[in-house]
């Protein structure tokens, strides 16, 4: 679900990025429904303005968030992961936010091997009174993401399979 | 002429253990070779590639393939078997996933080659001498594969039928698969020819998993002792079984040592290090960040560790690099 959800947020996208303006991140945040998604409800009706580069999707918990959302958000175009939940010791499930604390601690060193910068991935604490930090985050984030340029793994896995169509021709024209 | 099925085995980026593990049927081999006409098996006979063009499209029933593809001769050889079977089947952990050389794919194919024939400690080569494409000597053109920037799976090259897991497949594994493959009676498109549970799931040590893990050190195999009767993975050493398609047997663990994860996710999940990951880093005791680091300090090489054998079919693929 959180997939086909991914889908849809990448595929909405692609007019976005890359505009003649030059680079826009995409971010994709997961926030939780108890905390930083209702901060973000209240950035919205307080009438903060924060930069529109980020999408936002709801989970019921940090908890919730499995790192293949993370790297299939990666694998399908974003430029950066936010994750947003409640304080520690202020789950609405008790321990999901360490759940999440622990994977994310282990997935930073592990993207960095991979080659994917610090500053793309990003976990903060943000309760439902904190509309303002909503802003802030977001602001900063996009700020570090647009400086480290776009990561465009699809772009990526496209140009890296382009050594494989030369074989394909000559496979087909033998065919022929 | 008879008029058995056609059978083919072909090996490709590997280390010739899924070769091995054929030859494991052992007196098994001879029921096979009642049943179907082998026709192409570089490592066993003497077919040659022009054999197997000569043949029309589609003339062998299966082919078997393992190793993953990294080179321009592979990617034609597995071309050339694609059109000529009706069913290709990626056999082994390296068709399946990418395999050990997936793990290349934490590199570019410069900083390969760079240490390779330049740098690596063992390496004499004065010149810098790369390998080329072609060589021309008297006259005579000679033309040699490239190497690939990336390695990848065999469904990451052409369609492939089946997958048979495993570094390698257990005979039994295998065994199973010709009698599925010859009774007509073909599972789905796409289908992993092995149960669709976790590989806990038929550990002899599962009942000593206990309900509630909470790790506070992970330990190595070659540092720690590994008690014989009690759950690998609770007694904080990384097995991988939680994540692992069962149908080995746990043979590992019934030799004392953890799953490394080789028969890949089920189908389930999409990315089997992520999977693991989660499970394993949800389950840690401290709640604070630098005591959180410091359990997974025992975990130096989370790359290497949840994608042994799956890299290249992970959702990231490769390290992204700028080389």
């Amino acid at each position: 679900m959180a997939g086909a959800m991914l889908n849809l947020i990448m595929e909405n996208q692609t007019s976005t990025n890359g505009t003649a303006s030059g680079f826009e991140p995409r971010i994709v945040a997961f926030f939780c429904n108890w905390c930083t998604y209702t901060a973000a409800d209240l950035a919205g009706v307080s009438r903060l303005k924060y930069a529109a580069n980020v999408r936002v999707v709801r989970v019921m918990c940090s908890g919730r968030v499995d790192p293949q959302f993370i790297l299939d958000a990666f694998a399908k175009g974003a430029d950066g992961v936010l994750i947003g939940g409640c304080h520690p010791g202020d789950c609405h499930y008790i321990e999901g936010n360490y759940k999440l604390l622990r994977r994310v601690r282990l997935l930073h060193r592990m993207l960095r091997d991979m080659g994917i910068e610090d500053d793309r991935f990003r976990l903060e604490w943000i309760s439902a009174a904190e509309g303002e930090k909503v802003k802030t985050v977001i602001n900063d984030m996009v700020e570090k993401v647009r400086k480290l340029g776009p990561l465009q793994l699809p772009q990526r896995f496209r140009d890296g399979d382009k050594e494989l169509e030369g074989e394909q021709l000559k496979a087909e024209a033998a065919h022929v | 002429m008879s008029e058995k099925p056609k059978v083919g085995f072909y090996w490709c980026a590997s280390c010739g253990g899924c070769e091995e593990s054929v030859v494991d049927l052992a007196e098994g081999i001879l029921d096979v070779v009642k049943a179907v006409d082998i026709v192409f098996w570089p490592v066993a006979m003497d077919f040659k590639r022009k054999d197997v063009e000569a043949m029309p499209d589609g003339a062998i029933l299966a082919t078997l393939l393992n190793g993953a593809v990294r080179s321009g001769e592979q990617e034609e050889m597995v071309r050339l078997l694609r059109r000529k079977s009706k069913l290709l089947i990626a056999y082994g952990s390296c068709a399946h996933t990418g395999g050990i050389p997936g793990l290349a794919n934490q590199f570019s194919r410069e900083e390969i080659l760079k240490f390779v024939y330049q740098e690596s400690p063992s390496t004499a080569n004065e010149k810098n001498t790369r390998p080329q494409t072609r060589f021309a000597e008297e006259g005579r053109e000679t033309h040699l594969p490239e190497l690939h920037q990336v390695v990848r799976s065999l469904d990451q090259v052409v369609e492939v039928d089946y997958y048979l897991p495993g570094c390698p497949p257990t005979p039994n594994l295998l065994k199973n698969a010709l009698g599925v493959l010859l009774s007509g009676k073909l599972p789905p498109k796409g289908a992993v020819l092995a149960p669709e549970t976790a590989l806990c799931n038929e550990c002899p040590r599962k009942d000593s998993k206990p309900q509630d893990v909470a790790f506070k050190e992970f330990k190595r195999p070659h540092l720690a002792r590994i008690e014989t009767d009690k759950c690998i993975l609770a007694q904080g050493f990384m097995c991988m079984g939680p994540a692992t398609r069962a149908g080995c047997g746990a043979q590992c663990v019934q030799g004392n040592m953890p799953c490394t994860g080789c028969f890949g996710a089920t189908s389930r999940v999409r990315d089997q290090g992520a999977k693991m990951l989660s499970s394993v880093c949800s389950n840690i005791d401290p709640k604070e960040e630098p005591e959180i680091d410091k359990v997974l300090e025992g975990i130096p090489d989370p790359v290497g560790t949840f994608y042994r054998y799956g890299l290249a079919r992970s959702l990231l693929r490769r390290k992204v690099s700028t080389v």
